[in-house]
């Protein structure tokens, strides 16, 4: 592995009084598929843009394959752009879009041809060339977009939630094919999104963003099993918290006590000591109903949604749990009733203790 | 359980029913007469003058009170008359060139204050609509007084200076509609694929902008081509405009001759409308 494709160091965005980005440093590795992922506002979409060249950099510096980018305008930097609402030129065809980047950089004219069909050829849009954006589906001008972005074989790609408008079944679909073009293209992508799902699906490794900072960079496992805060394990995916004071912390196991009755076991966290308030998180596919548990609930709900149940249960100190169960066998709708007291279990590996 | 309506009840319903449809329907057909009367009574008061114009440029009579018979000697007299002839001439200069350059100016002061920041911007948007607001008349005296300062003679020129001046302000304006309309990410799009400024105007703000900007010029040539109060005090010597020589006309007498005149306006313009139609169904479906 060389140089990093992408670099931010110590970089902050202020856009008068109000902090944007503050302090963001991060490396993308070269070939990697890289999220940023976050709330809106978050400072994804500015951090992109200031990778773009669109945006710049109040304090801090960022780095291109080691190299600077400080005062390079966005037309000199080897970067593209897929834009949330495409940003395709409406008087142009769509091989006068793909064509447009190749043009600019004075490309031989037999050249270009040949790029800009391969390039729709690599979106699966061959056939579209003679038409303007206007005629195009959502999803349509969102692979001329792509292709007018890739012909130009950036060193990276950067997508501003590329697929934020279009429908959930073509989303799904989008996800699994851009993440087979990224490997097949090898081509460094940054991916912005708010979608948690969408960045697990698709990233090798993801940043969480939250008001302006980096949160957390890990592999989506990493991300999901291992959240470092409250924002995190809350962001992605679902999670119970239970709150509790450290009671005992054995090996690799930590006592949290929830009230004078009950005591419940979580992974150690290096950084939790003995009667520090803490929140245990854990995921509702990690807990298993039974007559007596670690803790012990009312069933306020059952959810069947197919694959799964969900069963909301309200603790003693009304705190909501949800649980969900595998629907592995046929018939299992009458396993428990609403208003049922069950009991809950987990394997202390799959408890969190986090202390932020 | 259902709640059963007693037959009789329910005959008395549907033919109340009825009548209460029976009225509405009556309403209705009221309105809508009295809709289409009141349209048509408004459009005569519109076209009735129009169409008495040109009926009259093909009258044989020489006075407008009386139908004595076809002619197209008005128009003959019309198109050998040779103050009209170079009446025409002048304003077409006038017109064509006042338009090109406030077309120009007008283009460039609205990409600016679209696109970039700088102080007294705001200073620059609100003197844009001045010479909107101004009434002409005023307008004519001040550039009169000032034509009259830097010593410079009144003649076709001034005439031309004066039209940009106050062209700039409504090219300005319909272009800069347009340019809000074009969101900045298309520029952003550009410079993302190696356009410097210069290559992403011309590739893509540029052919983005054409419709307000023909737009815009169409509204200049149209105002250049009619105006009268600012040309009548601006214009010297030989520079007399169409405008100015049919008012000068009518000052001694109505003639059909301006009626046949008057009828070629009319149908220069009504060619307008549909370039300018034409235009705008080009700005929608980009």
């Amino acid at each position: 592995m060389g140089k990093p494709a992408v670099e931010l160091v110590d970089v902050v965005k202020r856009f008068g009084d109000v902090v944007a980005v503050n302090d963001v440093s991060l490396k993308v590795e070269d070939g990697e598929f890289f999220s940023l992922l976050g709330p809106s506002g978050c400072g994804k979409t500015t951090s992109l843009r200031m990778i773009a060249g669109l945006e710049t950099a109040t304090e801090g510096d960022i780095l291109l394959r080691g190299e600077t980018m400080l005062g390079i305008p966005p037309f000199k930097r080897p970067v593209n752009t897929v834009f949330q609402n495409y940003a395709l030129f409406p008087h142009l065809n769509v091989e006068r879009n793909v064509s447009f980047g190749l043009e600019m950089k004075k490309i031989p004219k037999e050249e270009i041809e040949t790029r800009v069909v391969e390039a729709l050829e690599m979106v699966r849009m061959p056939d579209m060339a003679k038409r303007r954006p206007n005629q195009l589906s959502g999803g349509q001008q969102q692979r001329i977009a792509l292709a007018r972005a890739l012909v130009n074989r950036p060193e990276v790609l950067l997508l501003d939630e590329p697929l934020g408008a279009l429908d959930l079944k073509l989303r799904k679909a989008m996800q699994i094919e851009l993440k087979q073009l990224q490997e097949q293209v090898g081509i460094t992508f940054i991916y912005v999104t708010h979608d948690q799902e969408e960045a697990l699906t698709m990233s090798d490794r993801i940043a969480v963003m939250h008001d302006g900072n980096v949160l957390q960079i890990g592999s989506p496992e990493e991300i999901y099993e291992q959240p470092i805060n409250r924002f995190v394990a809350g962001f992605i995916g679902e999670t119970n918290f239970l709150e509790g004071t450290v009671n005992q912390i054995n090996g690799k196991t930590i006592d949290v006590s929830l009230d004078e009755h009950t005591i419940v076991k979580a992974h150690s966290n290096s950084s939790a000591h003995k009667g520090q308030k803490v929140g245990v998180a854990i995921r509702p596919e990690k807990i298993s109903l039974a007559s007596t548990g670690m803790i012990q609930g009312q069933i306020l709900e059952i959810i069947y949604i197919g694959t799964d149940t969900r069963y909301i249960i309200r603790l003693k100190d009304d705190t909501s749990v949800t649980v969900r169960e595998q629907n592995l066998n046929r018939i299992q709708s009458n396993k428990y009733q609403r208003g049922d007291e069950v009991g809950m279990n987990w394997d202390p590996a799959h408890a969190l203790v986090l202390t932020e | 359980m259902t709640t059963q309506i007693p037959p009789q009840t329910r005959q008395t319903q549907i033919k109340l029913d009825y009548q209460a449809a029976e009225y509405t329907s009556f309403m209705d057909r009221l309105k809508q007469w009295l809709f289409n009367g009141y349209a048509s009574l408004f459009y005569l008061f519109l076209y009735a003058p129009i169409f008495v114009l040109v009926l009259y440029s093909f009258n044989k009579s020489r006075f407008p009170t009386y139908w004595t018979g076809f002619t197209l000697e008005w128009y003959k007299i019309l198109f050998n008359d040779h103050l009209i002839g170079s009446a025409l001439k002048n304003t077409l200069i006038v017109s064509i060139s006042s338009t090109i350059i406030a077309t120009i100016i007008g283009t460039m002061v609205s990409v600016g204050i679209e696109r970039y920041r700088f102080r007294a911007k705001s200073a620059v948007d609100g003197l844009l609509f001045m010479p909107i607001i101004i009434p002409d008349i005023a307008m004519a005296i001040m550039l009169v007084v000032f034509y009259n300062l830097i010593h410079m003679d009144l003649g076709l020129y001034t005439i031309i200076i004066s039209h940009i001046a106050f062209n700039i302000s409504f090219v300005a304006i319909i272009v800069r509609a347009r340019m809000a309309s074009l969101s900045s990410t298309m520029e952003e799009a550009a410079s993302d694929l190696y356009a410097n400024e210069w290559n992403a105007f011309w590739r893509v703000t540029f052919p983005l902008l054409i419709p307000g900007i023909l737009g815009g010029a169409l509204f200049a040539f149209t105002l250049s081509l009619d105006d009268y109060v600012i040309t009548n005090f601006t214009s010297g010597p030989g520079s007399t405009t169409l405008p100015i020589r049919i008012i000068g006309m009518t000052r001694r007498n109505i003639t059909p001759e301006i009626n046949a005149l008057s009828t070629m306006m009319l149908l220069t313009a009504m060619l307008l409308v549909p370039l300018s139609l034409w235009l705008q169904r080009r700005e929608d479906m980009s």
